[in-house]
């Protein structure tokens, strides 16, 4: 049995833990308008670029002659598996999720027999991924010391990925990362950008004949790489959103829980006293009583 | 006169999005207008200012290289770097390219050094239009 000091000092931490997570919830609040803002401003040139990319493509001819970032290296042995998660925890299944989602991928493409290479893109990830696949990482990045999430990040981590698209390390490049639909909502989500995969309906050209300057082929080679930096942009973004939404509502629900245990915790505390007042006085009027 | 539909986004922001007359783009094969019902071209930018005319007085934006679709829908820019004129600040570009002048020269790895120097040369192009 917990003495009363006892109490008071377990009461006075959980409060003090409630303060903490109410601030942080605060925190998240203000980041994510801020994240969520940056995340749908950049919504429309992912969108434009997928189009403009589509219909080009869709117009491309010979596709023995294309480029080996839009028709892919004809062969789908080795995977790439370029997970993006946070680099900090406390944000409920934000991490787990999008790990989850890619060991899945990860163990079905095992299973057929198909090579897997993991390239993290934060911390966290990382830290996740390592216990399981120590040998093939091949790469990993972090963004702990960025402040605001600029294009310039996205493009090195793009070099990287090209860079290594060019050595021949992988045939085949999927995106792992966590789409932000709402504060309560969001999708860990797959998205295969080497070679790039076009929506319905985009890449059939729609009959238009397009002119090119300089050429078509000069144009495709500019604006390949650039689809994959801008898709990881857009990926690094959604991330940024999705984990203060995820963080916000972790800690709202440490919040309350916390409400919850100190409610618990008075009452027991309250009846702990009440208890030994009563006994005392049991104690002195007996005594009284048996003078 | 002729309207069309005029996007012009950048991977930060869309910039642009509206009804315009006429549009200058700064096309790697040289300037050219874009009025409504211009034929269908897709061409790379070369950094320079782009001027739109609108309804209002025309607006200047300092373009980085970029993509321009001229599609059935009107004109999309996608510019790697967007800001219009009067927000640009000519000095911090120039020290953006001393400092790539200095990550050239240090940079040892072939790969990365040719990356920088296209980027230094895209930064000494956008300078040179800005002169003029």
């Amino acid at each position: 049995m917990p003495s009363l000091k006892d109490m008071r000092v377990r009461i006075a931490a959980t409060k003090a833990t409630q303060k903490i997570t109410k601030a942080m919830q605060m925190v998240a609040a203000s980041k994510l308008r801020r994240a969520q803002a940056a995340a749908e401003a950049a919504r429309p040139y992912a969108r434009h670029m997928a189009k403009v990319l589509g219909n080009i493509a869709g117009g491309v001819g010979d596709l023995g002659a294309a480029p080996r970032l839009l028709v892919g290296t004809g062969s789908d042995r080795v995977h790439l598996l370029l997970v993006c998660t946070a680099e900090r925890g406390l944000c409920g299944p934000f991490n787990s999720a999008i790990v989850r989602l890619a060991r899945e991928r990860a163990n079905t493409l095992m299973a057929e027999g198909k090579e897997v290479k993991f390239f993290c893109v934060g911390r966290k990830g990382y830290d996740q991924l390592r216990r399981l696949y120590e040998k093939q990482i091949i790469e990993h990045v972090e963004l702990r010391a960025v402040r605001t999430l600029g294009f310039e990040h996205a493009e090195g981590i793009g070099d990287k990925v090209l860079r290594l698209y060019g050595q021949g390390a992988f045939d085949v490049c999927t995106l792992f990362f966590s789409r932000f639909k709402s504060i309560i909502a969001q999708t860990p989500t797959a998205q295969q950008i080497i070679p790039p995969v076009f929506e319905a309906g985009a890449g059939n050209g729609n009959g238009i004949v397009y002119e090119y300057e300089p050429d078509e082929d000069e144009i495709l080679l500019e604006l390949l790489p650039r689809n994959i930096s801008v898709q990881i942009f857009g990926a690094l973004l959604e991330n940024a959103a999705s984990f203060y939404g995820a963080q916000m509502s972790a800690m709202d629900n440490a919040t309350r829980n916390a409400g919850e245990m100190i409610r618990k915790q008075t009452l027991t505390y309250n009846r702990t006293r009440q208890a030994m007042i009563t006994k005392e006085l049991i104690e002195i009027i007996s005594g009284a009583e048996a003078v | 006169m002729a309207t069309f539909h005029f996007d012009l986004v950048s991977p930060e922001k869309l910039l642009f999005s509206g009804e315009v007359e006429q549009v200058d783009v700064p096309g790697s094969e040289g300037e050219f207008g874009v009025l409504a019902g211009h034929a269908p071209l897709v061409t790379t930018l070369r950094p320079g200012i782009l001027v739109i005319h609108g309804e209002r007085d025309a607006l200047r934006v300092v373009v980085d290289a970029g993509f321009a679709e001229v599609g059935p829908a009107g004109l999309t820019v996608l510019a790697n770097m967007a800001v219009p004129v009067d927000e640009f600040d000519v000095a911090q570009l120039a020290g953006v390219i001393t400092d790539t002048e200095e990550d050239v020269a240090d940079e040892k790895d072939g790969w990365t050094r040719d990356k920088l120097a296209q980027k230094l040369d895209r930064l000494r192009a956008l300078q040179a239009a800005l002169v003029h």
